[in-house]
């Protein structure tokens, strides 16, 4: 174990230049991939926020005794797609008019009859605010007697739903070209380190060390680099996050990694180091083993 | 300690680089191997270390039988045997004590016996003074002995050597020689690949001769001339 850490460090010491670069590649690699991971969170958070205003509204038919309507507000509320259920009496109807509606005030304010009516506001659980839950919650809704209409803005929901799955789709492919470019230029790295050191795993196989002892330094020295690679990245991703938020101080609310996702950032980066390092040294063990290896392998 | 059996190597392009080569090498022997370039001395050599396979026929080395290990059982063999090259093969950034050392590291020898071992082959190779050197201050023959020290630091029973003389001036081949044949004297079968027929002469050791992939003479069943009359 000590051999394998200190054989590890040693390649940083003995090849400072390579392994600054190969660091310096898989911190750009993760950093693209951190960009547009960065985008997407500030685009979700953006969705999300959008998403809060979806609202079934029941509208209430005149005359309803209130004790049926906190019965069917409980009743409503245990759906398992519903997040609130609020009832507006037909007066907070007209308050909230006043208030809201400037340009009507004068027309709310002599009036002697209250014109509108009570409504149910009904707010959807997180993951359920989509065209085909509202839709059918309404439906559930409309169902109730003392219910005169439902409304909920499908058209603007199901836009919402297309933008949702515009930006999974693009996040998803643009994410894993990024990640497939990253890994294939970590392999490439490593194998350049691998060149380097060919005379050195020539003589370990020479004296009779096996594979994995061979292996062992090498992907250790691939998750070393891959976690450097990592906290650069993120520093990078910081770094780019604090220019572009302090450039657009229209722009509120931008997000940045939560712990969690910048964990996830290293762990890929380690992830990636390692099997860059794997890949590369088996195809070069496999190589170098002459006519043996080849007929084995 | 090393038998082969109507060895075989030929290569996909059909260059046939051994053709039904067969001796056997015992316990104690010290045996050379000659020819001119291309004779095919080192791919015998290589077949002997599992770095390559023959095509036919069998090679059994020191107990194992090479022509079928795995991959993975290879490791095992090399351990029990040192090898030596005529380009030394020492890491450059490496001290003399460190490169020795490495071969034990890697092998997973026990840490604590590690600088004992090392300072013991290099006062059986004339360098313990040089322990802190790098190979770029050694020459040749110092080289050469620190390659030595390494292949004989595991105490291998069979020393193979392709041309350990070939980049040596006559004096550095005279000291490398005499600790080939100290080492064969202490009961470490030598097996070793040269063209130099001045050496050969010297001794009244085993010669193999080849020539084109073939065994041509061979001093411990022929009774013709060997190649030291030629």
């Amino acid at each position: 174990m000590r051999l394998l850490t200190r054989e590890a460090l040693l390649s940083f010491r003995r090849a400072p230049l390579l392994s600054a670069l190969s660091i310096t590649t898989i911190a750009f690699s993760l950093f693209t991939v951190g960009l547009f991971g960065l985008v997407a969170i500030n685009l979700r958070q953006a969705l999300r926020t959008i998403e809060e205003r979806v609202e079934i509204v029941a509208f209430v038919l005149r005359g309803t005794p209130p004790e049926t309507i906190t019965l069917a507000s409980q009743d409503i509320a245990t759906f398992p797609e519903v997040l609130t259920v609020n009832y507006v009496t037909e007066e907070e109807a007209l308050e909230r008019a006043r208030r809201e509606l400037v340009e009507f005030r004068d027309a709310y304010r002599d009036l002697q009859v209250n014109p509108l009516p009570a409504s149910l506001e009904i707010r959807l659980r997180e993951g359920f605010r989509d065209a085909a839950n509202a839709g059918h919650v309404a439906e559930r809704v409309r169902g109730f007697t003392f219910v005169e209409d439902v409304r909920f803005g499908r058209d603007w929901i199901e836009r919402l739903d297309d933008l949702r799955n515009l930006a999974g789709i693009l996040g998803l492919v643009i994410g894993a070209v990024f990640a497939a470019v990253a890994v294939v230029i970590i392999g490439v790295t490593i194998r350049l380190t691998l060149l380097q050191r060919a005379r050195e795993i020539h003589i370990m196989r020479l004296v009779g060390a096996t594979n994995w002892f061979i292996r062992g330094p090498f992907l250790l020295e691939g998750v070393l680099k891959g976690f450097l690679g990592g906290v650069l990245a993120l520093a990078l991703c910081y770094a780019g996050f604090s220019v572009f938020r302090s450039n657009t101080p229209a722009l509120t609310g931008l997000v940045f990694f939560n712990p969690l996702q910048m964990l996830m950032i290293l762990v890929f980066g380690v992830i990636l180091g390692f099997g860059g390092s794997l890949i590369s040294v088996g195809r070069h063990l496999r190589n170098v083993g002459g006519g043996m290896d080849r007929r084995v392998a | 300690m090393i038998r082969l059996s109507h060895v075989v190597k030929s290569f996909p392009n059909g260059a046939v680089v051994l053709k039904d080569v067969s001796f056997h090498v015992r316990k104690g022997e010290f045996v050379f191997l000659t020819g001119h370039s291309g004779a095919g001395k080192s791919t015998l050599m290589k077949l002997l270390y599992a770095e390559q396979r023959p095509t036919h026929g069998e090679v059994r080395v020191g107990g194992h039988l090479v022509h079928t290990l795995k991959v993975d059982e290879i490791p095992r063999l090399r351990r029990r045997l040192g090898i030596v090259f005529q380009d030394f093969r020492l890491l450059e950034d490496r001290t003399t004590a460190e490169n020795i050392a490495f071969a034990l590291e890697v092998t997973g020898a026990r840490h604590d016996t590690i600088p004992a071992r090392v300072t013991r082959v290099l006062t059986q190779v004339g360098l313990a003074p040089k322990a802190q050197a790098y190979p770029r201050e050694l020459s040749g023959g110092e080289q050469q002995r620190i390659a030595i020290a390494r292949a004989l630091v595991n105490e291998p029973a069979i020393l193979l050597a392709d041309e350990p003389t070939g980049n040596l001036d006559e004096r550095a081949t005279r000291g490398v020689f005499q600790l080939l044949r100290d080492i064969n004297a202490a009961g470490t079968v030598v097996v070793m690949a040269t063209h130099d027929l001045d050496l050969v002469r010297q001794t009244a050791y085993r010669t193999i001769e080849m020539r084109e992939g073939a065994v041509i003479y061979d001093s411990a069943t022929d009774d013709t001339d060997g190649p030291a009359a030629r």
